[in-house]
């Protein structure tokens, strides 16, 4: 899956990015340190928008590119920050053999947006995670501090209406 | 150095200790299958082509990066071996979009070649699903992922010139190349060197192709159709045709462009010698009058690019001179189409560039001096597509007779030759620099110290009781090391030149490609610029000063060098570039 690219407005603020930069520092000189420097990035600005990894590529000294490379090479590197409402799809194990692929799917179907991504107007984001400890109530997803449990495909849609 | 026994297909070998297994067959007379392998710069055995059988291995191992060691046993033609490298192009043909008929690569393609040497037939094997790109174009390059198979020797070669605006992006299928978040190439700062063209094993990268404009200017009776060829074409054209590496064409190239219909048939390297007039003397008043040293050669469009996108601060340290390219588009449409009664608006007029960033060059701004609607070069085409030009005409090239050039735009010395390679301008700028300060005709005209292939070259001249400390740079990264000293201030030289393509134009962006197997033993930087310096030596005048149509140019028209005239005509502004797109 390629990741979407999100159009929403960068937000940083200069103590985020003070923060980021002593991430950067900690790990200068190691040359691993892009990973755990987005892991820090992700943390302090809950993705990693293009502000965020000039700061990273500018840091380290090497091309944005490679930044990118690494940003999309591994799924949890999100480029979209997280809506409104913010989705998550329990991937764990339970969940996966009661069919909780299919209810992600159904997701991006009808808000046209992938895992790790945003809608466009910042309302919704969806995210897989692993076992959040419901395994009772597989497939489980949650919006917000919201729990949706015993879910088929068909009740996504009524789900999605209550927010939108 | 040690060496080791080995044995290669049972046959009993002692090769260098260290060596790789790919290596070592090449002692052997065994060709190892590669498409990622590019020595010095892409060694990360990932094609996984190249796999042989190792007795005691687990696995079959990857001959291009595995080391030998004493009394190990390679066999490299078992049928286990072949049938993995026929997997492996069956599988990257499941994803190759296979229109070789049109494919500009065609001919010379890797994948194409070991196709067929491996007699892959069934091409469809591992048919599926087959990701589909929107093809990048630039003003200089098309950037083709349909093609793509992903060995990353372009991304290593543009990291090797220091930009890294292409890698992979995304992960598995969706694996592709690509700049930072998916932008254009036109929207990244890319210096259009082309190296990523030249290291490309398929046709996933090639130049933009202004073939069909210069036919169509050709044909055209109303216009008056001048063509002018870099230095470095000279050396390399000739492999387009099955010609040795290193044969200098340069008679042939004359004969093939005038038989193609072009009205007049110049040389660049006129306008490498007025080059060297107006740089000499702009260095030599940047050191008389306090100008701001070191000062650094533009001839190189690639270069100016880089520096104007990383190192925008040290604008100030580029010459003004513009390019040999463009000094003749300039004369051409002045002084020559004065001299001849022709409207220069008539005129179009073509270069022929060891270079894909010369594309870029020509519609740069400030490089029309003739006038502000007069471009001073319309059309720039590689040496590639010349070689393409010639075969659409049905020109057999190899038994073309050798002809001259026309005059006056044609006459050169061998101080303008040797532009076409890594430490030439430096050397011509030497030459032309010590006759003026010395106030006299010297008779050492050879500055072997810049000479060479490797990558920073520094030196010492005394010049007039003066100490000129010189450097040359080829390839971005080095002129990032020495830019990198220049900024810290804790550079004390007089004069840089800088090619940004390793070993100079001959190794150029536009240049014939040499396949990897080929590349990965020859030293090919080196054996075509053996032919810019036999030419330089066999030539009667040496310096660019001593051009006695250079001289009558001066006399005629320009006045003297650096002029308000050969200002307006010669010189060039910059612009500082972004790093970063918006």
């Amino acid at each position: 899956m390629i990741k979407k690219i999100s159009k929403i407005p960068f937000k940083g603020t200069p103590e985020q990015e003070a923060e980021l930069k002593k991430v950067i520092e900690d790990n200068l000189g190691d040359p691993g340190a892009v990973m755990p420097v987005l892991q820090g990035a992700q943390d302090i600005y809950g993705y990693l928008p293009i502000e965020v990894q000039k700061i990273v590529a500018d840091g380290l000294g090497m091309p944005l590119e490679e930044v990118y490379g690494v940003a999309t090479f591994y799924s949890q590197f999100a480029l979209s920050p997280k809506g409104e409402y913010a989705i998550s799809v329990c991937l764990g194990t339970a969940c996966y053999v009661k069919g909780a692929a299919k209810i992600l799917e159904t997701l991006s179907e009808q808000l046209g947006i992938g895992a790790e991504e945003c809608t466009d107007d910042g309302k919704f984001s969806i995210s897989a995670c692993r076992c959040i400890g419901a395994c009772g109530l597989a497939p489980v997803m949650t919006i917000n501090d919201e729990v949706y449990g015993r879910l088929e495909t068909k009740d996504v849609e009524g789900i999605l209406k209550q927010y939108k | 150095m040690e060496n080791v026994n080995i044995k290669i297909n049972g046959m009993p070998m002692s090769v260098p200790a260290g060596s790789t297994i790919i290596e070592a067959c090449k002692l052997a007379g065994i060709d190892i299958p590669t498409l990622c392998y590019m020595k010095d710069m892409n060694e990360i055995g990932a094609c996984r082509m190249c796999v042989v059988e190792v007795k005691g291995a687990r696995s079959l191992v990857a001959a291009c990066v595995y080391p030998v060691n004493e009394g190990m046993e390679v066999i490299t033609n078992s049928p286990k071996v072949i049938e993995s490298r026929k997997t492996t192009l069956e599988l990257i043909l499941s994803t190759h979009d296979r229109k070789c008929l049109s494919c500009s690569r065609s001919g010379k393609c890797e994948l194409q070649t070991l196709c067929r040497e491996l007699g892959v037939e069934d091409a469809a094997r591992f048919d599926g699903a087959r990701p589909t790109y929107d093809i990048d174009a630039t003003q200089w390059l098309v950037r083709d992922n349909n093609k793509c198979v992903l060995c990353r020797r372009c991304v290593a070669a543009c990291n090797d010139q220091y930009a890294g605006v292409i890698g992979a992006n995304a992960r598995g299928f969706d694996t592709h190349i690509g700049c930072a978040f998916e932008q254009p190439l036109s929207n990244v700062a890319c210096i259009a060197c082309g190296q990523c063209i030249v290291n490309c094993p398929v046709g996933a990268l090639r130049e933009k192709d202004d073939t069909d404009r210069v036919f169509e200017a050709l044909a055209d009776p109303e216009k008056v159709v001048v063509v002018q060829t870099a230095p470095a074409v000279r050396a390399a054209l000739g492999e387009e045709f099955g010609m040795e590496m290193g044969t200098n064409v340069e008679g042939k190239m004359a004969a093939a462009l005038r038989r193609m219909g072009f009205d007049k048939v110049f040389d660049t390297d006129f306008g490498a010698d007025l080059t060297i007039m107006e740089e000499g003397y702009e260095f030599i008043d940047r050191v008389q009058n306090g100008g701001v040293l070191p000062m650094i050669t533009s001839c190189s469009p690639g270069w100016v690019k880089f520096l104007e996108h990383y190192y925008p601060d040290l604008i100030p340290h580029l010459s003004t001179c513009k390019s040999p390219q463009t000094m003749q588009g300039a004369i051409t449409k002045s002084y020559w189409a004065e001299k001849q009664g022709i409207d220069p608006h008539k005129i179009v007029s073509v270069s022929v560039m060891p270079c894909v960033a010369k594309k870029f060059e020509i519609t740069r701004d400030d490089e029309n001096g003739a006038g502000a609607d007069l471009q001073d070069v319309d059309i720039s085409i590689s040496t590639r597509e010349l070689a393409s030009m010639i075969e659409r005409v049905g020109l057999d090239f190899v038994s073309l007779p050798d002809e001259d050039f026309d005059n006056p735009l044609g006459e050169d010395t061998g101080a303008a030759v040797i532009f076409g390679a890594t430490g030439g301008v430096m050397e011509a700028a030497l030459r032309t620099a010590a006759d003026v300060l010395e106030g006299k005709d010297l008779e050492n005209v050879d500055y072997k110290e810049v000479r060479g292939t490797a990558g920073i070259k520094e030196a010492t001249y005394k010049v007039a009781g003066m100490d000129v400390k010189v450097a040359v740079a080829s390839g971005a990264k080095n002129a990032a090391i020495l830019m990198d000293k220049v900024s810290k201030g804790e550079a004390d030289y007089h004069f840089i030149e800088i090619m940004a393509c390793p070993g100079g134009c001959v190794n150029g962006g536009g240049q014939p490609i040499i396949p990897a197997k080929v590349k990965n033993f020859t030293d090919y930087k080196a054996v075509r610029a053996s032919a810019l310096y036999k030419a330089d030596e066999a030539a009667t005048l040496r310096k660019s000063h001593k051009n006695p149509e250079i001289i009558k140019l001066y006399d005629e028209y320009l006045g003297k060098p650096n002029s308000h005239k050969a200002h307006e005509l010669l010189h060039t502004s910059y612009v500082p570039r972004k790093k970063y797109m918006d």
